[in-house]
């Protein structure tokens, strides 16, 4: 790259007249030839990069930009400042340390979130989001979106339509609201005309016909209390500030308060505001164990605390499984390097066998073959070694998911293993040997560090792979065995916590980088040979 | 003359008005089930005669339902929906419903009516728990427990469950808090009546998972429906719960030394949704299908190939033999009064509110 880029001020600057004394080299058609030999060379790395190109966009479409996407979702919370749009505004200003719910305003910017929102059928999504952080949102959202419609706020219709019974003509309403003057007198009216004719459109229905709801004569009666109806070219609205003064009131917070006594409850309210901003650190504290409340950020209830210890945990019987496979797989590799090629060759098939075998039919098999009326079992009784009355447990726990993972994973580490072992001169241990080496001397300071690299490819390859294994913890794991993986399943397919989701991989993510790069400090990322 | 002519011209449109109509409906379908048993059930019941009737309609099947929600709103997201047709249970219709990923439906237009005349609405009665939800079967989570391990006293309630002098052996229990919360406070002394007062509460939830422990060690946990029965006839476990079919099948089908033990079993719905923002064409083909496939012949006829009972009243005494085995298959129905002597309804409101916050509790106290 930086040859492409130091060609740029070089093609800019005019050349000197060929053939003057000390100036540059030239190519054949008079252009000097630093800068001919230049342009060959980008030349060469664009035909390569284009050679490359559909791999690369291809990479960068199916597995970069989803997962970019996905980790994204971590921090992501607009839908709150999206479906409230003008409770968010009010709600800033309100104490979630007060004690008490909310003053009026509130609720009447809620009153008109809530009554566009349950419109859209958004409400229930917001409630399930906002279920995630406290109990019982999902309900009372569902449920106050079902009495939103049937608020008493009809008495400011009624009251507006006795006043001037054009009120009620749709089409007078659209006039008013194309007009600049009557929109900066009515502000709060005008804000929610424009969102309920931007629902309106999505369904294809005309707002010069559509009959005014409540809530837009809620809007238009708080509207005329607020600025009197000032700077109004409509004569109606200033008419009806006039008479608003004297209207019949209903109080939102009261119709609220009846739909659902929760409404009044403080941290209903400290919730929405504490996850009001469009980003949110909420998702990655839950999963490191803490939350994000009204009143700041806490550690989680200790009965609710589970995700530091299943990373833990999944680091720790990766470590395992790892350390298992080396221990397995290096005898098996040396046998197969030192063997003729043909004999090797056959014993590799039955290392690739299993390689080729579904995944859930080996996890399986080893079901049957652990469990407590399982295979091994079996045999043990009837050798007489285990009593019938107590059988080994070996499945459903963590043993199950070491034995099954570190099967399932072994050609991993003996593939890598094999072909670095083939590469190491067995005259080299001849001749520590006829140097007076022990075998075992020989083997150690000879031949073992010959065949590091190969260890250190196969670790990487099972360790990465273990600690983002989901299916056969799954299956043979059972409580104690399970990975931080399959609580991200539980979220993607089943509690649909997305957000949560995403923050656990984006914390496996970093941590396997991490291991990687501390991995890379201590042995070195070119001792690493896959072959 | 002229009459003559617009009487012919009105009778040439009314015969092709019928034609357009079907040209106007797509050709292919792509219906979402579970697999094994349960879909086979349903094609034998409903895509089978459908497509007698209809022969340029095209099935297709999609084993997906049990990551149905992600997968909807993932395809919603991409704005590319590919389904036509969902089977789900009633909790992920509500869920579906509550995203707007699911359509919702007007029992009264979009369902047939029973052939007495009662509306679908009616017909359906409780069982039509969110707006877009077409209940097809009632089944019930319960106890199955092997015969020849359980001694000269089998099991009878729900609370020998939790009697390991009893009963020693291993229990299959489902890997989630769902039903087991309630038969633990159940066997911990709560009134039925009061359990989900009781397990609303912190406390509540504390008593029910420490009935849990008194167990814990005993317990093998399953996440699909398909573990327990092959836990029983192995022999691993002396009782466990699963789906009441999946027992059916190992007793009857497979005449495994299983038997049912209905106490304290727990009723679910599953149906089908319609996924929101289908294309004209695919929607009207889909309603057309669902109407026929979910009319009270079409219910009693699933129960023919498998034990759920039908969602519709008026199926109920339609319910005939079993297809291949020739039994009467209403005294395997969770629904038969011998069977519904004690039941739970699973509690949609209840769990949809505290699903988030018991299964964090259940999980770490799985964990410990």
């Amino acid at each position: 790259m930086s040859d492409l880029k130091s060609t740029g001020p070089q093609a800019a600057a005019a050349p000197p007249p060929a053939g003057e004394p000390g100036g540059p080299v030239l190519a054949a058609d008079g252009t000097p030839l630093k800068r001919s030999l230049n342009r060959a060379l980008r030349r060469q790395k664009l035909r390569a990069l284009m050679l490359i190109a559909p791999l690369l966009l291809f990479v960068l479409l199916t597995f970069i930009a989803p997962i970019a996407d996905m980790l994204f979702r971590s921090v992501e919370n607009q839908i709150v400042s999206e479906t409230l749009p003008e409770t968010v505004v009010v709600l800033h200003s309100w104490d979630s340390e007060s004690g008490e719910a909310p003053a009026e305003p509130v609720f009447d910017a809620f009153y008109v979130d809530l009554f566009l929102a349950q419109e859209q059928k958004l409400h229930t999504r917001l409630g399930s989001r906002l279920n995630y952080e406290k109990t019982g949102m999902s309900s009372l959202f569902r449920k106050s979106g079902r009495r939103v419609g049937k608020f008493d706020t009809d008495i400011y219709t009624d009251q507006l339509i006795a006043l001037d019974p054009s009120w009620k003509d749709p089409a007078t309403w659209v006039a008013m609201m194309a007009d600049s003057g009557d929109r900066a007198a009515l502000p709060f009216t005008a804000r929610t005309w424009d969102r309920w004719v931007a629902y309106l459109a999505t369904e294809g229905d005309d707002p010069a016909k559509t009959k005014i709801e409540d809530v837009l004569f809620t809007t238009l009666y708080l509207d005329l209390r607020a600025t009197n109806g000032s700077g109004a070219s409509d004569a109606r609205i200033t008419q009806a500030a006039q008479a608003a003064a004297g209207f019949e009131t209903v109080s939102l917070r009261d119709q609220f308060a009846d739909a659902d006594k929760n409404w009044m409850d403080p941290e209903v309210w400290g919730t929405i505001k504490a996850f009001s901003p469009r980003y949110t650190p909420g998702y990655f504290l839950n999963s490191v164990d803490m939350q994000k409340t009204p009143h700041g950020i806490e550690t989680r209830p200790e009965n609710q605390q589970i995700y530091m210890m299943l990373f833990k945990r999944t680091i720790f019987m990766s470590l395992v499984i790892t350390l298992s496979c080396v221990m397995l797989g290096y005898p098996v590799a040396w046998i197969l390097a030192n063997l003729p090629t043909r004999t090797a060759n056959l014993l590799m098939i039955l290392v690739l066998l299993p390689f080729w075998t579904s995944l859930l039919v080996r996890t399986s098999a080893w079901k049957v073959m652990l469990q407590q009326q399982g295979v091994i079992n079996d045999t043990l009784v009837w050798l007489g070694i285990v009593d019938d009355a107590d059988r080994l447990v070996m499945i459903n726990n963590q043993f199950g998911t070491i034995v099954a993972m570190t099967h399932i994973l072994l050609p991993f580490m003996i593939l890598p293993l094999y072909s670095v072992m083939q590469t190491i001169q067995p005259t080299y241990l001849r001749a520590a040997k006829s140097l007076g080496a022990t075998n075992w001397t020989a083997f150690w300071r000879v031949y073992f560090p010959q065949s590091v690299p190969g260890i250190g490819a196969g670790s990487i390859l099972v360790f990465i792979l273990s600690i983002g294994y989901y299916i056969t913890p799954e299956i043979v794991g059972g409580t104690t065995g399970t990975f931080i993986s399959n609580r991200i399943a539980y979220h993607i397919s089943s509690s649909l916590n997305w957000g949560l989701g995403a923050a656990l991989g984006a914390i496996l993510l970093a941590a396997v980088m991490l291991l990687y790069w501390a991995y890379d400090k201590v042995v070195g990322i070119d001792n690493v040979k896959l072959g | 003359m002229k009459t003559k002519f617009i009487a012919a011209l009105a009778a040439s449109t009314a015969l092709l008005a019928p034609m357009a109509m079907a040209e106007d409906m797509a050709t292919d379908m792509t219906l979402v089930s579970w697999g094994g048993a349960y879909q086979k059930s349903q094609v034998n019941a409903y895509a089978v005669p459908y497509m007698d009737m209809h022969p340029d309609v095209k099935v297709v099947w999609d084993e997906s339902s049990n990551e149905a929600v992600a997968k909807l709103r993932a395809m919603n997201e991409a704005g590319n929906v590919t389904w036509d047709l969902v089977d789900v249970v009633a909790s992920d219709a509500i869920r579906l419903c509550d995203e707007g990923l699911a359509m919702e439906i007007d029992p009264d237009t979009d369902l047939a009516a029973a052939p007495d005349g009662t509306s679908a609405a009616d017909d359906f009665g409780d069982l039509l728990v969110s707006d877009c939800f077409i209940p097809q079967i009632v089944y019930s989570t319960t106890f199955g427990y092997r015969t020849d391990l359980v001694g000269d006293t089998p099991p009878t309630k729900i609370c020998d469950v939790f009697d390991l002098e009893a009963y020693p052996g291993k229990r299959a229990l489902e890997k989630r808090p769902i039903n087991n919360m309630e038969w633990a406070l159940l066997c911990d002394g709560v009134a039925k009546d009061e359990v989900y007062d009781v397990l609303a509460t912190p406390e509540g939830q504390e008593k029910a998972l420490a009935k849990l422990d008194t167990i814990k060690d005993s317990v093998i946990w399953w996440s699909a429906g398909a573990d327990t029965p092959q836990l029983l006839a192995d022999g691993e476990v002396v009782m466990g719960s699963t789906y009441n079919g999946r027992l059916f099948s190992v007793i009857v089908e497979q005449k495994q030394p299983v038997a049912m033990l209905w106490d304290a079993q727990v009723f679910d719905l599953d149906g089908w949704i319609i996924p929101a923002g289908l294309p004209a064409d695919r929607l009207a083909r889909v309603k057309d299908f669902v109407m026929f496939a979910t009319d009270t012949q079409r219910l009693a006829d699933q129960a023919k190939y498998i034990s759920y009972g039908p969602a519709r009243d008026s199926s109920a005494p339609l319910v005939g033999k079993h297809a291949d085995l020739g039994i009467d298959m209403a005294p395997h129905m969770p629904t038969d009064p011998n069977n519904a002597t004690n039941t739970f309804l699973y509690n949609y409101e209840f769990w949809a509110d505290y699903r988030d916050d018991i299964d964090a509790k259940f999980q770490a106290w799985l964990a410990k």
